[in-house]
């Protein structure tokens, strides 16, 4: 059998929607058939689906905290020191009405404030961000999902809990959120390969262009897998090969595809043959990105 | 009045139907509030008038020179952006929330504070009136704070020129970008389509929308590729009393117009599809449910 090294390869792509969950679902189920170890992880807290494809047991979870400053008023001195260290205004004061207030929702957990207050009067306290969950499949394969709460302000934290869940010891498919913006940094920041999935209109080129420049900037090796081919137009394709882009893969459009995935279904549903192509998709990444090793 | 599409799930169509919901007015204001991966001004190749830049936030940066590779700092960062390295302390710019913290507890002052100032704001002209968007720089935080910032320049504009209406195109997902985008805006449209995770997102934007008391309406697009899964989430939508405006069939005019620069109601102005997005405008800008 063919054994490989631990790697990691984000599922991502600048415009939402284009089919990034579709693509990791798949690939993800691929690996699983074969029998190689895997971890899917949902890096798409604000919006997690990768769930909707896979019956699986809940193993664990575990909720994702960050913590905000608590002020003990009879020891408070009103000096403005913490809301001078505050880089965020989560730290409200009225000195002469000896009035403060903490307003949690803006704060960002950094503890400045409880470095700068002299009088003892700040502790901390953890409050819910989101939730991490671990769902058990066949042997070893785990999806791992990255669920933010509703009204928090950022996914980050309960991503990165996501992905340090998943470990380092077998192969992990990410699924990333959409843009270019700090939760897609995060999540391809850990990853050794992205793939980026796009549409070939417009839009599609537009985001994918956006993507393809964050990653050269953050020197991360990718390629691109187009989704819907057949919409659309060709300058996507010119771009791609006049940035040396590799072309990994073509869905073409197809309903019977949109339809299968709707319902939480898998592209081998329709045609079997896909099971090979992520399968063969899987080993390019790996033998290209020189980390694979085989044994008998 | 002030409308914000939204959708939670990324890919259902918001944009193009932002687009066609502009195109059908006379004189409106497009605020594109999708910071991270704005796409209309594609379509509408706006002549712009101002560009600002916008401060996202700081980030942390060590001078070689003056420090002594002591660590102090290393414990102190809740964001874990800083390490020893075979080159001595180093910050991850990635992981930098721009706290200032290790900045002031260093005791070599070898830390500084840089802003990132990449993100823009632009504001201008289009065929069917003004509009207004921001360009988040890739890595940047923030984005709510540039959404506040599109659409106070849209107000701005929509009192300066006497145009009533402003459509907000909305970010994708449920967090900071998105609560900005609806906060305070008379009607809510979340645009879903027929999937679980259509489903699923559509769920967890309601919630969001729900929270402010907004009126929302929710438009099933492509709603023929599963006609059951639309029922379905129609049967949800009216369990949690939101109005379905429209169920719209998936037609690959709507990418055609994309690639020609034109919304649909440009493009196939006829269409089935563009006749169904007038009649829904009109229910939306009536507000009547």
């Amino acid at each position: 059998m063919t054994d490989y090294k631990p790697f990691k390869i984000a599922i991502a792509s600048g415009k939402g929607g284009t089919g990034k969950t579709l693509v990791a679902t798949n690939l993800f189920h691929s690996l699983v058939s074969r029998e190689i170890q895997a971890s899917l992880v949902d890096c798409d807290a604000e919006a997690p689906n990768a769930r909707l494809f896979f019956e699986g047991k809940l193993e664990k979870s575990f909720e994702v905290t960050q913590q905000v400053p608590v002020i003990d008023e009879s020891l408070c001195t009103y000096c403005g020191k913490c809301q001078d260290y505050c880089h965020y205004n989560a730290i409200f004061i009225l000195p002469p009405a000896k009035f403060i207030k903490v307003i949690e929702d803006l704060c960002h957990g950094c503890g400045a404030c409880t470095v700068a207050c002299k009088f003892g009067a700040i502790t901390e306290k953890a409050i819910p961000l989101g939730e991490v969950r671990r769902y058990s499949l066949s042997g070893k394969n785990a999806l791992i999902e990255s669920r933010m709460k509703t009204g928090v302000y950022s996914p980050v934290s309960v991503i990165k809990a996501g992905i340090k869940e998943a470990g380092n010891g077998q192969m992990v498919i990410m699924d990333a959120p959409p843009g270019t913006s700090c939760p897609f940094i995060q999540t391809v920041d850990r990853a050794d390969f992205v793939v980026l999935v796009t549409e070939p209109t417009p839009f599609g080129l537009s985001d994918l262009r956006q993507s393809v420049e964050t990653l050269k900037g953050m020197k991360k090796p990718c390629g691109v897998i187009v989704n819907r081919a057949g919409l659309g137009n060709h300058s996507l394709y010119e771009y791609l090969e006049k940035e040396h882009i590799p072309l990994l893969m073509e869905i073409p459009f197809d309903r019977d595809i949109a339809r299968t995935y709707a319902h939480g279904g898998k592209l081998k549903d329709l045609d079997p043959s896909w099971e090979d192509r992520f399968l063969a998709l899987f080993e390019i990444i790996i033998l290209e990105n020189g980390n694979s090793h085989h044994k008998r | 009045m002030e409308i914000a599409i939204i959708s939670g799930k990324g890919g259902t169509g918001k944009s193009s139907i932002s687009a066609a919901f502009a195109t059908l007015s006379e004189e409106v204001v497009l605020a594109d509030c999708d910071v991270d991966a704005a796409n209309l001004f594609i379509l509408f190749n706006p002549v712009h008038e101002e560009e600002e830049s916008f401060v996202g936030g700081e980030k942390a940066i060590i001078d070689r020179e003056l420090c002594t590779n002591c660590g102090l700092c290393i414990p102190y960062c809740a964001f874990d952006a800083i390490s020893l390295s075979s080159e001595g302390v180093i910050i991850s710019d990635t992981a930098c929330d721009g706290c200032h913290l290790c900045k002031r507890i260093c005791p070599h002052q070898a830390i500084r504070m840089i802003d990132n100032d990449k993100s823009r704001l632009y504001s201008g002209s289009f065929r069917n009136g003004l509009m207004v968007y921001g360009r988040l720089a890739p890595g940047e935080e923030n984005s709510g704070k540039l959404v506040n910032l599109v659409r106070e320049k849209a107000r701005k504009q929509s009192k300066a020129f006497g145009m009533e209406t402003i459509i907000i195109d909305g970010p994708p997902g449920i967090g900071c970008p998105v609560i900005s985008s609806i906060t305070g805006v008379d009607q809510v449209v979340i645009v879903t389509e027929p999937s679980l995770s259509g489903l699923h997102d559509l769920k967890r934007a309601a919630d969001v929308s729900g929270s402010f008391g907004i009126q929302t309406r929710v438009i099933i697009n492509k709603a023929d590729l599963d006609e059951a899964m639309s029922d379905k989430i129609e049967t949800w939508c009216k369990e949690r009393g939101l109005d379905i405006v429209a169920r719209i069939p998936f037609n690959p005019e709507v990418v055609e117009a994309m690639v020609n620069c034109k919304s649909i109601s440009e493009w196939a102005p006829d269409s089935e599809t563009s006749q169904i997005l007038r009649k829904t405008w009109k229910e939306i800008l009536n507000g009547k449910s």
